[in-house]
């Protein structure tokens, strides 16, 4: 060994302790990855062996009730579809608005335009608990809307606005620029071109990241208790302006009591929350693969 | 400078052209107002961060009127709602450091290991599929993780020999662990996999192995973004509300203890939250002085990934 000069290394097939070494890391590496397959495993095993059993039409259609046999999660089930639909119909059409801006329009070049964007990363990080506190401060209690749908409809629709601009940046990205020249040399506008070239072709992606990004909505527990969901409401949601329940703060509302009747029956509603989760993003994934176009 | 001489400067422009010019000179309102109701939209943005700002701002400066601003951070004793009251931040952010602590020593390394596996090691074929699977782990609700913590992981500590209490500092943080390693690995694999082939087939072309290839060039050779991974992961640690809320209880202390009970300031805000307090009451203001805390230590984090996400993208991109 000592007449290698110092830095250099043996070249040649590794010795039989590196062959080791490199098993071993391989295993480790592997053995990483699995940490989350396992959780993920165990955490359904579980949450189906608590709940499946007290799954039922009874339990799909009865209202909450104090007396655990007798409770349901119909007014958690309309709360959730409420609120998400009041969701898409207002983080979409301003989370287009914005992704189309920054990608057709802005000039890269003006510090208001970076400004905009580090923004948008940075808001799509903050703990939506403060989104929570933004709903409670500025439209519970400033616009004074109460505890109500339409509140809730709002923050969650702040909290998802980042996910659905990023995602549809992306979508409208992909669409090449060729088309774009097209359109503008056949003398089309530039909204022209927009509307009649690059959105169409630019949808399905943004479909996709927008069921993804509800699908983060309604799982959203926090924000939702911060301005006041957290009540016991027997009763579907009848408006704008009515009080709501939605499924995360009902399953919130069984999990924190001691009992373990009320532990069943969060398990029974975390599989029809999972289920709900599955089914939408079962769907954008076949939008994507159904309609996304490669270019 | 005229526009029509810079292209064809000896002959007439043909009547085409002169049409297009006067089209393209003809001022076209909707096409401005479109842009200009585009850029409000953008703008929303930047007015929700102003947004939380003003609604952190106003309530924290009132409470800060009526609480010293160092007994606050450097208060060790949290009693806002019981007599004799006190202010002190410090076993909350106790509480949040602890958590986060205990899902750092989940997220950090098992992330970065599934990182380095996914680029270095993973067939193109299986990792297409491996990533998004793993990216199913961040969608589930953090209140379902919260339910799998308390009713799962802390009796299986216990069933381990820990004299875990029911709420517990260690099952919060461990599942919270697994909640963010989606997040570490998704962002130090786009890191890894955009350091350039050349570096890898130079080492390989040396006599390394795949191992010495990983470690000594690979993984230092995306540093910045890897650490921006692990930054925003602690971010995301910080500010997770529900996990800590069902699973870690809510007794506030300085103690490091995993085995006892916490709170963080997440759980004291939602769990004052749920109270109706009164608007402009003390305790109404600390959900805004322990959110501006909270809001600032996030935003920090956040700040430092994005700009250590960008540095990288600046050398490879």
């Amino acid at each position: 060994m000592s007449a290698i000069p110092v830095g250099a290394r043996r070249v040649g097939p590794a010795s039989s302790k590196e062959r080791v070494k490199g098993v071993a890391f391989r295993a480790l590496l592997l053995f990483s990855l699995a940490v989350g397959f396992i959780t993920l495993v165990t955490l359904l095993v579980d949450v189906v062996n608590d709940g499946a059993g007290k799954l039922s039409w009874h339990f799909l259609s009865a209202f909450p009730s104090s007396i655990p046999s007798h409770a349901g999660i119909q007014s958690p089930i309309f709360g959730t579809v409420a609120l998400m639909l009041l969701t898409a119909l207002f983080a979409v059409p301003l989370g287009v608005g914005a992704a189309l801006y920054l990608e057709e329009y802005a000039n890269k070049a003006r510090w208001y335009n970076r400004a905009i964007e580090i923004n948008i990363q940075n808001l799509a990080a903050v703990p939506s608990i403060v989104y929570g506190i933004l709903g409670l401060a500025f439209l519970v209690r400033g616009l004074s809307l109460g505890r109500v749908l339409l509140a809730g409809a709002l923050t969650l629709t702040l909290l998802v606005l980042p996910i659905v601009i990023i995602a549809s940046r992306e979508a409208i990205r992909s669409v090449p620029n060729s088309i774009r020249e097209g359109a503008l040399a056949l003398g089309a506008t530039r909204w022209q071109m927009i509307r009649r070239q690059v959105l169409p072709a630019a949808i399905p992606g943004i479909a996709t990241g927008s069921i993804l990004a509800l699908s983060r909505a309604i799982g959203e527990t926090a924000p939702l208790i911060l301005i006041g969901a957290l009540t016991f409401v027997p009763f579907n949601p009848t408006g704008l302006d009515s009080a709501f329940t939605a499924l995360p703060i009902q399953i919130f509302n069984w999990v924190s009591r001691p009992q373990d009747e009320f532990h069943v029956l969060a398990a029974s509603a975390i599989i029809v929350l999972l289920v709900l989760l599955l089914a939408m993003n079962a769907f954008a994934i076949w939008l994507r693969n159904r309609y996304q176009r490669r270019w | 400078m005229e526009a029509g001489t810079a292209t064809h400067p000896d002959q007439e422009p043909a009547a085409g052209a002169l049409l297009a010019r006067r089209l393209a000179a003809r001022r076209r309102p909707g096409e401005a107002a479109i842009k200009g109701f585009l850029f409000l939209c953008a703008l929303l943005s930047v007015a929700t961060t102003i947004g939380i700002v003003v609604a952190l701002a106003q309530p924290t400066i009132d409470f800060f009127g009526s609480v010293n601003f160092f007994d606050y951070l450097g208060g060790t004793d949290w009693a806002p709602l019981f007599k004799p009251r006190s202010f002190g931040v410090l076993p909350l952010v106790v509480g949040t450091l602890t958590t986060t602590f205990w899902a750092c020593v989940v997220a950090l390394p098992f992330g970065l290991g599934a990182a380095i596996y996914l680029s270095e090691y993973a067939a193109t074929r299986t990792r297409r599929y491996l990533k998004p699977a793993l990216e199913v782990l961040a969608g589930i609700p953090t209140v379902v993780y919260g339910y799998f913590a308390l009713t799962f992981v802390t009796p299986l500590l216990r069933d381990i020999g820990l004299s875990a209490e029911v709420f517990n500092a260690l099952s919060a943080g461990l599942v919270m662990g697994v909640m963010i390693l989606p997040t570490v690995a998704s962002l130090s694999d786009d890191a890894l996999t955009a350091v350039p082939m050349a570096l890898r087939e130079g080492a390989y072309g040396l006599g390394a192995s795949r191992l010495q290839v990983s470690t000594r060039v690979v993984v230092p050779a995306a540093l910045s973004g890897i650490v921006a991974s692990f930054v925003l992961g602690i971010s995301r640690a910080v500010g997770e509300t529900m996990i800590v809320l069902i699973a870690a209880g809510l007794q506030p202390t300085i103690a490091f203890n995993p085995l006892h009970g916490v709170e963080t300031m997440t759980a004291y805000i939602a769990s004052t939250g749920i109270g109706d307090v009164p608007t402009g009451s003390v305790e109404y203001k600390t959900i805004f002085a322990v959110g501006a805390t909270l809001f600032a230590a996030t935003f920090l984090m956040n700040m430092v990934s994005i700009r250590l996400v960008r540095r990288y993208r600046e050398v490879y991109e």
